[in-house]
């Protein structure tokens, strides 16, 4: 055995630069100080997104995309399939601490001023991650084409029509028509399983490839104490480290999906009523909860439109933050941003239990 | 360039499926409903919604929300038509009267026609 490993190792070193990449490897540090536990979630983040992709793929498996077929499907893995209860709601689970984790990861860079140069790129292929991330998860909210995925998807893609000039061609172009209907559903599950995932694994690419090149970020403040200590080697500490967040993440993800499996509800109806209490999923409802404060009409505008626009212009700014950071850039402390970003966490934090405990009427 | 990107552009746009202009429907027949109670009923591909009022009168709306086009409900309790996705209100002339909605909703004329209530667009 241990023959034939060398003698593969051999034939690989004669073709793949092995060595290099070992040593690449070896000599990979990782800084150790106060915020070193922040640098975790990133690669939690990978690893949830990885599960994704193998339960997505068990999945497909049986799942049928189509109006006719997409509901009983979705029955037939949660009732039929062995196991098929417990791939689905790991699926459904994981996508939700996903978005979790690649928020707290982002959040956590933000406020470690990890963007600042040389890292704008890597600040800019991540917030792209995340966004499409969250595109992964209205378009996989559809497929099941249950009650409250439908009305959820009509809202949405709504919103995306009140975008001034571009809206039309936008709504169209996700709804597949005029309306939400079985052409709305064959579209977003070829977004879920064709179009998201090969943009988000070229992103994710440039994302860890930068990362490799420039190594991890140090906080300005960290930076310049003369008392750090020394750099832990990435193989084998951070690594064993490392595989301790997984674990806790799957044993966290699999206990949710067993206690709590994800439920299937009732199938769409589009000549049925809204149903009471429809939400979308909690990182929607900060700003599902916005929008109810916002009043109709503000001066000559529809109050959705100037929402839509002040979270666009949200969204654009925390995209630029690494050339919008002047003080950062310079290796200054820049309690401003600091500030922003701690009043944007709360705002999103305070939205979102509004959400979830404030009654409807 | 472009001759490889229009095709691809125009083909992304769904075909335009031509609707047959429905102007007429019956919504439902006499003694289906109570009064102080609404139902849902197609129009054409579009939801409509049917309330028979306390007072003994027929009326009947487009059930699409004016904020985000959920579909409404009549909520007997208030006498009202309300949209549960962002508690949009509506009053029985299909004003709106309450949370986000801009607009009134489309109100359709309903005339009964022996057993028959007839949903029409004005």
């Amino acid at each position: 055995m241990r023959n034939f490993r060398k003698i593969l190792y051999v034939w690989l070193e004669e073709r793949v630069p092995l060595q290099d990449i070992g040593h690449f490897f070896a000599k990979k540090r990782v800084p150790q100080h106060l915020h070193t536990l922040w640098y975790y979630l990133g690669g939690i983040t990978l690893f949830l997104f990885c599960i994704q992709v193998v339960t997505g793929i068990l999945l497909l498996l049986y799942y049928r995309p189509t109006a006719e077929g997409a509901f009983e499907s979705v029955q037939f893995i949660m009732t039929q399939v062995r196991f098929g209860w417990l791939i689905r709601s790991i699926h459904s689970w994981c996508a939700n601490l996903l978005i979790l984790s690649a928020f707290v990861h982002m959040f956590s860079a933000f406020l470690m001023k990890a963007y600042r140069k040389p890292r704008e790129l890597t600040w800019i292929t991540g917030f792209f991650l995340l966004v499409l991330a969250m595109g992964f998860g209205f378009s996989g909210y559809l497929l099941p084409w249950n009650e409250l995925a439908f009305f959820a998807t009509r809202v949405g893609t709504d919103i995306a029509g009140v975008i001034p000039f571009a809206g039309k061609f936008l709504l169209t172009f996700l709804r597949g028509g005029d309306d939400v209907t079985g052409a709305t559903l064959t579209r977003f599950f070829g977004f879920h399983v064709a179009v998201l995932p090969v943009l988000a694994m070229t992103f994710l690419a440039l994302h860890l490839i930068l990362i490799q090149i420039q190594g991890m970020s140090v906080p300005p403040s960290i930076e310049k104490s003369p008392k750090r200590k020394p750099d832990m080697p990435f193989f084998p500490n951070f690594v064993l480290r490392d595989i301790i967040g997984w674990l806790l993440a799957l044993f966290l993800l699999t206990a949710m999906a067993s206690l709590f499996p994800w439920e299937l509800g009732r199938k769409a109806d589009p000549f049925a009523s809204a149903p009471v209490g429809i939400k979308p999923e909690w990182y929607f409802m900060f700003m599902f909860q916005t929008l109810k404060y916002i009043p109709s009409k503000i001066l000559f505008l529809e109050g959705e439109v100037v929402g839509i626009f002040a979270f666009g212009l949200g969204a654009f700014l925390g995209l630029l933050i690494p050339f919008l950071d002047r003080r950062s850039a310079r290796g200054e402390k820049s309690r401003l941003f600091t500030a922003i970003g701690i009043a944007v966490i709360a705002y999103i934090v305070v939205f979102t239990l509004l959400a979830v405990f404030v009654k409807a009427t | 360039m472009a001759a490889v990107l229009y095709p691809i552009i125009d083909y992304i746009l769904p075909p335009k499926v031509p609707e047959a202009a429905q102007s007429r429907v019956v919504a439902a027949k006499k003694g289906d409903l109570a009064p102080n109670t609404g139902r849902v009923f197609k129009f054409g591909s579009k939801p409509g919604i049917l309330i028979l009022t306390p007072q003994g009168e027929f009326r009947a709306f487009s059930a699409t929300c004016t904020h985000l086009a959920c579909t409404v409900q009549y909520r007997p309790d208030l006498g009202q038509i309300w949209c549960a996705c962002h508690n949009g209100h509506y009053d029985l002339t299909g004003r709106n009267i309450a949370g986000p909605p801009p607009r009134p909703l489309e109100r359709y004329q309903v005339d009964l026609r022996g057993g028959d209530i007839v949903v029409s667009k004005g």
